[in-house]
């Protein structure tokens, strides 16, 4: 019997079994799902309580309304991040060498990670919205979908980042080094916590160069648009971003989203692809 | 030990060629050379081992010859295919065990080699064919369903040699695979081993530095400092070294050394012993109790091992650095998910 020589059908069925092992790993690992909801439920509860409390109503519709999408956004990225770091974790026991060593496409193998990432942090994204009707938020299934849809796009291009962060990095320690310098700033200068308008120039600037901010504005956008928001409201807790003055609409947000994919996509395979 | 039921390799007109083709092989890190010049080839069927210390270049040269590493120079051929010019071809037609364990031990064993076979490109029925034999050859079926965790490092390793014949390659790579494994455990290894060259006829590539475990090969090349110093079968290797051996403790080893080595004799000294390559070394024993004039603790006259062979070739005891290699291992297979 002798092997099949490479075939795109092939290249699939890789990108698919690679996939699959992501779910695998996640349904098996329970305790994971529940202890990496525990931080953003901190975030949504206790300071979307806290902070409502203190900013107060405008027109009915309060902080912890506009926090939640910010929130799922969250909940979104750090997984997709953490996804990520498991090819530290396959370097470190092997398993990335069984890959790598295997007559298959660098590129297929990255297509596998980064989707396996996505869905599994898509997922947690979408059990956050079991909490909605806490804070008053309203769903309705054209909204899910909506959401559904963007944490899909948003979780590819971190997992893709991620990866390609990984993928530089030999250890584990360094992983850890990186995302506590690189995600927690990401995830707070993103626009999740707080409105991006009015704010001091230099955060203004450090918000608009932040390629989370645009992963994190469009579900905010869906988000609101499906609720009851007055436009007094809307002004004091704007889910908008604004460059240069310009208003950005949901699909140049989405553009500049995929191009962060494209490039980190493509640093990622370059990245796993060096031989000694 | 002659080769057993060769898989024929066909290039051009249906010739046979060598399973692994080295010529000339290089390795550089900036100004450390690995590998210094390799030259050898594999036949078809055949056993083939490198013997030779931590760090004298083995683990490399298998990373160049699986496509992991690029030679600086020189050319390798594997399977027909040249490891620079058509790494696809080769990690097609190759199985691969590494030193460190390399499965995943949240999945079953059969998830692993599901994975292993859908990136190797076998069809649905090929694939539970596959992986029914592999379980087979290694006797892990009936712990097809268990989590991997839950396995020891005997038997992790056996599902990975398992692992590493599911697409039948033509030539199965064994990097230190006994490396950490408590004795029993090592010869049930070999056993698999020994099992996959008869039933599959696979050409094996091994590296080791357990010298009982190099006898298992057709023929042997002690590596040193990224450099061939012996190659030959292990019969050869040890009459290479003289009939006879005679290993000496004396009161002062280094001068006794000196004083035999004046005398015109071939003499090592190893960690707690000196050992003179001789014929007739009976004969010679009250010679050169005579040369060393006394102080003499300790006399064993045998006949060669591979140990003596190494020692006879690179002035060193393997054992030496065996013990580093281990410690090593022991960690690496220590820190289980």
């Amino acid at each position: 019997m002798r092997v099949a020589s490479p075939k795109f059908s092939n290249e699939l069925r890789t990108m698919a079994m690679v996939w699959q092992r992501e779910l695998i790993r996640f349904g098996r690992n329970r305790l994971r799902i529940f202890t990496s909801l525990s931080q953003p439920l901190l975030f949504l509860f206790v300071l979307g309580y806290g902070m409502s409390s203190l900013v107060g109503a405008t027109a009915g519709f309060d902080f912890k309304k506009f926090l939640f999408p910010g929130i799922v956004a969250m909940t979104v990225v750090s997984t997709a991040i953490f996804s990520a770091i498991s090819i530290v974790w396959d370097r470190e026991f092997g398993f990335l060498r069984e890959m790598l060593v295997a007559p298959v496409r660098r590129s297929s193998l990255v297509v596998g990670k980064t989707l396996g990432g996505a869905t599994v942090a898509a997922l947690q994204g979408t059990i956050m919205l079991v909490f909605a009707p806490l804070i008053g938020v309203r769903l309705t299934v054209p909204l899910v979908l909506q959401v559904v849809a963007l944490e899909l796009v948003m979780s590819i291009a971190i997992t893709a980042f991620g990866v390609f962060v990984a993928s530089r990095i030999a250890r584990i320690e360094g992983f850890q080094v990186v995302m506590q310098l690189v995600l927690f700033p990401m995830l707070f200068l993103s626009g999740a916590l707080f409105p991006l308008e009015g704010l001091p120039g230099w955060l203004t600037v450090l918000t608009r160069v932040n390629p989370l901010t645009y992963a994190v504005a469009p579900l905010r956008q869906v988000v609101f648009a499906a609720q009851h928001v007055p436009p007094i409201a809307a002004a004091r807790f704007s889910s908008q971003v604004t460059v240069f003055g310009h208003v950005l609409s949901i699909w140049s947000e989405l553009g500049v989203v995929v191009v962060f994919f494209m490039v980190f996509f493509l640093l990622a395979v370059q990245g796993l692809s060096k031989r000694q | 030990m002659s080769a057993v039921n060769p898989r024929p390799v066909e290039r051009g007109g249906g010739a046979l060629v060598p399973s692994i083709e080295v010529e000339g092989l290089e390795k550089h890190f900036g100004s450390l050379v690995a590998v210094g010049g390799l030259t050898f080839s594999v036949q078809p069927g055949e056993v083939f081992a490198f013997l030779g210390p931590n760090g004298a270049g083995k683990s490399t040269s298998i990373n160049i010859l699986c496509t992991l590493a690029m030679p600086t120079s020189g050319k390798a051929r594997v399977a027909g295919f040249d490891v620079v010019t058509h790494p696809g071809d080769v990690r097609r037609h190759i199985g691969l065990v590494f030193q460190e364990e390399t499965l995943d031990d949240q999945l079953t064993a059969e998830e692993n080699l599901r994975f292993h076979a859908v990136l190797y490109g076998l069809d649905k029925v090929q694939r539970k064919e596959r992986i029914a034999r592999v379980l087979e050859l290694v006797q892990l079926t009936e712990r097809s369903a268990d989590l991997v965790s839950t396995f020891s490092g005997g038997m992790a390793r056996r599902l990975e040699i398992a692992r590493a014949m599911l697409h039948t390659p033509a030539v199965l790579f064994l990097d230190e695979p006994t490396i950490g494994l408590d004795p029993q455990t090592r010869s049930l290894v070999w056993d698999d081993v020994d099992t996959l060259r008869r039933e599959e006829g696979v050409t094996i590539f091994l590296t080791t530095h357990y010298m009982e475990e190099a006898e298992i090969a057709n023929r042997i090349a002690i590596i040193d400092h990224g450099l061939i110093v012996a190659l030959d079968t292990p019969e050869r290797l040890k009459a290479s070294v003289g009939a006879d051996t005679v290993d000496l403790q004396t009161n002062d080893n280094p001068a006794a050394l000196s004083a035999i080595r004046a005398a015109g004799f071939h003499a090592e000294q190893g960690a707690d012993k000196l050992t003179v390559f001789t014929e007739n070394g009976e004969s010679q024993v009250a010679h050169l109790v005579e040369i060393v004039g006394g102080g003499v603790t300790s006399v064993h006259v045998h006949r060669p091992n591979l140990d003596d062979v190494f020692l006879h070739f690179t002035g060193r005891e393997i054992r030496e650095q065996a013990g580093e290699a281990h410690s090593g291992m022991v960690r690496a297979w220590g820190h289980r998910r």
